[in-house]
């Protein structure tokens, strides 16, 4: 009953083209992000973008009026580097497409990968999240599940089962997606970044060592300036050997002119020193990841005006490179002026935790301005998405979310998730486990009948 | 509640009871009881039982015998904080006195405060249980998380009930200092998943030790690991050896459980044909069937990781062909979908809120499972497995609390606190000692800066039995592994 109820909402949701509603929410605090809160006013969404914003916005004829009751209205939250689409039961190795084996390196491009019917999308959404970077990890990096070996997912995880091969330099190419349920393309961007390891994953996969690793990725991007400039040579097989594939050198090209950024994982402060100097000798962008030792060089990562995503939970030396995790990395390198996007859990499909992150954040230190921009402006500003995504500002595109409360708190929950203006369906896998299971039904027929 | 809370009182008044009058135990390092009856009683025959040579004897066996020794304290009053006293209660602005390590009384602003104590102004803050986590693997899998010391499986054989988790804690492991910053004063150190039976578990006071033995919580009785679902026959099935599919797991554990009513059925015929002054062979100790034999005596209780519904389903009708108890499921990710099951057995259910997805077993997951389970009155538990979320078990129930409200179940605070503190004490046989604010508990109390379910929230003075071990604000109470000296970061991480 209940799930056909969610069904039947769903089914209007979607039946309604994106361009045609105008909504306006009232009785809201709104957090614009790029300007100071507004602790009680109405936003108004028309032809899927927002139509106004302010304390004293008339509602317009013929809008569909969404009370928040006193709740607050975000630009819908940004996972600034997941797998999300990409990657369904980390345990299991046909359902993963984040990363690939040697066969490819940067070239390797996610955003064939995407799947837009993934059950995860969904519960993404109920954490506030209405986009995402989706970017490729080294295969048979897992990407930070090394404490838990118990579950077995690290076991799972661990290169040389799944029969990829050695890892490649280069993890492959980025994309971004937007979580519009029933879309069926949901990749706004593709090859915005080029990622790649330093520090322990780095060196495995060049081979045991840092030093490897360095110089390995010197020279691929040396390479691809040589093969860019002498691309007809190439093809005549008139240039000396180079390290990576045809394919692999196209796709570092835009990186080596400086277009698209390196997005370095990294996470030892030595390691973080050797990724700002690489970025300013061969002139790169470059965007930083990990980060767990960042507040021991931030005002180094800040006169480098380097954008980083971290993880604020991190405060464990859970390996050799992040003996000096910290708590307050996040509030450390913000106070330093680095430019900081938080990450929710790449793994246990638990992006609802950036929120959460944010929040803790908050208690160790970081302003909470500063913490909701971490999970909404700065990643749009990091993947190029600043114009249409990430405050709510007239003309850009309506990803709103409509809280209950302290958007970072515990105890509050999106009540109306807007992709592109339209409202989101509640209907994802885990909202139909729920409805089947909280009900009791006498009627004698298992639940497989509810 | 009510039919978990009988139950449970039925479960722990079992173990317990059986643990303090093992008389035919061959499990674990049992009271000597069978020595006393032996003095009590009259010989039956004429001749003095003789005793076995050291270390035949499980009953006889020294084990390794907790030094815990609570740090100083003095008596205390903390006055003002809004106090979940998980019994069930909320008291604002609430008093609670403490005394010789334990709690005294606990009541509202008119409770009688003795003179002579030191008054805690609590006010504006919020006191709780110590937290207690009920599956963590600090220690046996340490910061750093390097192969030199990943000591929590030994996956050299699908039964390996013999091996005890005590002997692979490295007391040093930087993760018991993050988890005592988050409010938890008490663990139970688990081995792995990958073994059909891990091993024996060990339940530590978080407190800094050299040793293991110096952590160890008095009288805890063991817990034992049994594992269900993919890790075991992933691992076993991937070396080409049994279990290597799912009734592959089901026939390791019963042919183990016959072996072990076997070998308890040996020494109890032993014991009897000694008493009787008859002419016995004693059999030989064996360590594994010794655990084994020690849960089908009742004085172990059963940790068993089991994932999926109709897997705890069968282990339940195992424990029923053996004549066990299933004391808690860990990771029980579908323990909603039997929920009245689980509460017509008395069976916890150890969660968590966020975590899905993640592997097949898990692929059902959902953040209200706590929710649908309390709300049929089964036993419910906030676990970790993760030295990340143990550092906030206090959000993940905060997240299981919320899921409900989400679905209209309202969850008081009183009663969501209990998912991580008097409930894991029950499920780990320790809830008569701690778990709770009322007299004569141990004063493991956590004084918490907000609503500790609160994204916000931070454990800002932890207490064990009294003591002050964390202070946030005072640097002469936030200790350090010898590991972190002359590290980055020195230790020091919030």
């Amino acid at each position: 009953m209940i799930r056909s109820l969610l069904l039947a909402s769903a089914a209007c949701a979607l039946a309604l083209p994106a361009a045609a509603e105008t909504v306006a929410i009232v009785n809201a605090r709104l957090e614009p992000i790029s300007s100071a809160a507004i602790p009680a006013g109405t936003l108004v969404i028309k032809d899927g973008k927002i139509a106004a914003v302010g304390a004293n916005v008339p509602v317009p004829a013929g809008a569909r009026v969404v009370d928040a009751k006193g709740g607050v209205v975000t630009p819908g939250l940004i996972a600034p580097s997941s797998n999300l689409g990409a990657a369904e039961v980390s345990g299991v190795r046909e359902t993963r497409d984040d990363g690939t084996g040697s066969a490819l390196s940067a070239a390797f491009d996610i955003s064939y990968a995407i799947n837009p019917a993934s059950t995860f999308l969904g519960l993404a959404r109920d954490g506030g999240v209405t986009s995402s970077a989706v970017t490729p990890v080294l295969s048979g990096n897992g990407g930070g599940a090394g404490d838990h070996a118990d579950d077995g997912v690290v076991e799972e995880m661990t290169a040389g089962k799944s029969g990829d091969g050695d890892p490649p330099l280069f993890g492959g190419q980025a994309a971004f997606i937007r979580l519009k349920a029933g879309a069926t393309d949901i990749v706004e961007a593709s090859k915005l970044a080029v990622t790649v390891s330093l520090g322990e994953s780095g060196a495995r996969a060049a081979g045991g060592s840092r030093g490897a690793d360095l110089v390995l990725i010197r020279s691929a991007l040396e390479d691809a300036r040589a093969f860019a400039a002498r691309r007809a040579a190439y093809e005549q097989g008139a240039t000396r050997d180079f390290g990576l594939s045809r394919l692999d050198l196209q796709a570092l090209i835009p990186v080596v002119q400086g277009k698209t950024p390196l997005l370095i994982r990294v996470s030892r402060a030595a390691d973080i020193r050797q990724a700002l100097k690489l970025a300013a000798e061969q002139k790169i962008k470059v965007i930083l990841e990990g980060v767990e030792e960042g507040w021991l060089v931030a005002a180094e990562i800040a006169k480098a005006g380097v954008p980083v995503i971290v993880d604020p939970q991190d405060d464990l030396p859970g390996s050799f490179e992040t003996l000096g995790s910290r708590l307050d990395n996040a509030a450390r390198l913000n106070a330093a002026g680095v430019s900081v996007a938080i990450n929710g859990a790449r793994d246990f499909n638990n992006l609802r935790q950036e929120r959460l992150n944010a929040g803790l954040a908050v208690a160790n230190g970081l302003p909470y301005p500063a913490a909701l921009a971490a999970v909404t402006l700065v990643p749009a500003k990091i993947w190029g998405q600043a114009d249409k995504l990430g405050s709510l500002e007239v003309g850009k595109v309506a990803d709103v979310v409509v809280w209950n409360g302290d958007p970072l708190e515990t105890t509050s929950w999106p009540t109306s998730v807007f992709v592109g203006g339209v409202e989101q369906p509640k209907d994802s896998r885990q909202d139909q486990l729920k409805a089947r299971y909280v009900a009791s039904d006498q009627s004698g027929y298992p639940p497989a009948y509810r | 509640m009510i039919r978990w809370r009988s139950a449970a009182l039925a479960a722990s008044l079992l173990a317990l009871g059986l643990t303090a009058c093992a008389t035919t135990g061959t499990g674990g390092p049992a009271k000597p009881a069978a020595a006393a009856q032996k003095k009590d009683g009259k010989p039956v025959e004429k001749a003095e039982i003789k005793p076995l040579p050291k270390g035949l004897d499980g009953q006889g066996s020294t084990g390794f015998p907790s030094t815990y020794k609570p740090f100083p304290s003095r008596p205390t009053a903390f006055v003002g904080a809004t106090v979940l006293t998980a019994t069930g209660q909320q008291i604002e602005n609430g008093v609670v006195v403490v005394s010789g390590g334990k709690i005294v009384a606990v009541g509202g602003p008119d409770t009688a405060i003795p003179g002579d104590v030191v008054k805690v102004d609590a006010t504006g803050k919020w006191l709780t249980p110590g937290v207690i986590d009920a599956h963590s693997h600090l220690g046996v899998y340490p910061s750093p998380g390097v192969s030199a010391r990943s000591d929590g499986n030994e996956a050299t054989d699908p039964n390996t009930a013999q091996v005890w988790a005590e002997h692979s804690v490295w007391p040093q492991d930087p993760g018991f200092n993050r988890a005592r910053a988050g409010g938890v004063t008490t663990l139970q150190i688990l081995p792995g998943s990958a073994n059909l039976f891990g091993g024996r578990s060990v339940t530590l006071k978080n407190v800094p030790s050299l040793t293991t033995q110096g952590m160890k919580f008095p009288d805890a009785p063991y817990g034992l690991k049994m594992a269900c679902g993919e890790n075991p026959k992933r691992v076993y099935g991937g070396k080409g050896r049994s279990p290597s599919t799912a009734m592959g797991n089901v026939y390791g554990y019963r042919k183990a459980w016959i072996d072990a009513a076997d070998y308890a059925r040996r020494w109890d015929d032993f014991r009897a044909k000694q008493q009787k002054g008859e002419k016995a062979d004693p059999p030989k100790r064996d360590l594994q069937m010794e655990t084994l034999a020690g849960v089908l005596k009742g004085e172990i209780l059963v940790q068993n990781h089991c994932y999926r519904a109709d897997e705890e389903a069968t282990m339940i009708d195992i424990a029923k062909e053996f004549g066990y108890k299933i004391t808690m499921f860990h990771h029980a990710i579908e323990s909603y979908k039997i929920a009245p099951l689980l509460a017509k057995e008395g069976i916890c259910s150890a969660t968590w809120a966020s975590w899905t997805g993640f592997k097949m077993e898990s692929f059902d997951g959902i953040d209200a499972n706590a929710a649908i389970l309390w709300k049929n009155g089964a036993c419910v538990v906030i676990h970790s497995d993760d030295a990340i979320i143990t550092q906030r078990l206090n959000q993940e129930a905060a997240l299981a609390m919320t899921a409900g409200a989400k679905l209209g179940i309202v969850i008081p605070r009183a009663e969501a606190i209990k998912w991580i503190t008097a409930n894991p004490a029950k499920a780990m046989g320790i809830g008569d000692k701690t778990g709770s604010i009322e007299p004569g508990k141990a004063a493991d109390l956590v004084i918490w800066n907000h609503d500790p379910f609160s994204v916000y929230a931070q454990a800002e003075k932890v207490f064990i039995d009294g003591a002050l071990i964390y202070d946030r604000k005072d640097a002469r109470f936030q200790p350090k592994s010898d590991f972190e000296l002359g590290q980055p970061g020195q230790g020091a991480f919030n």
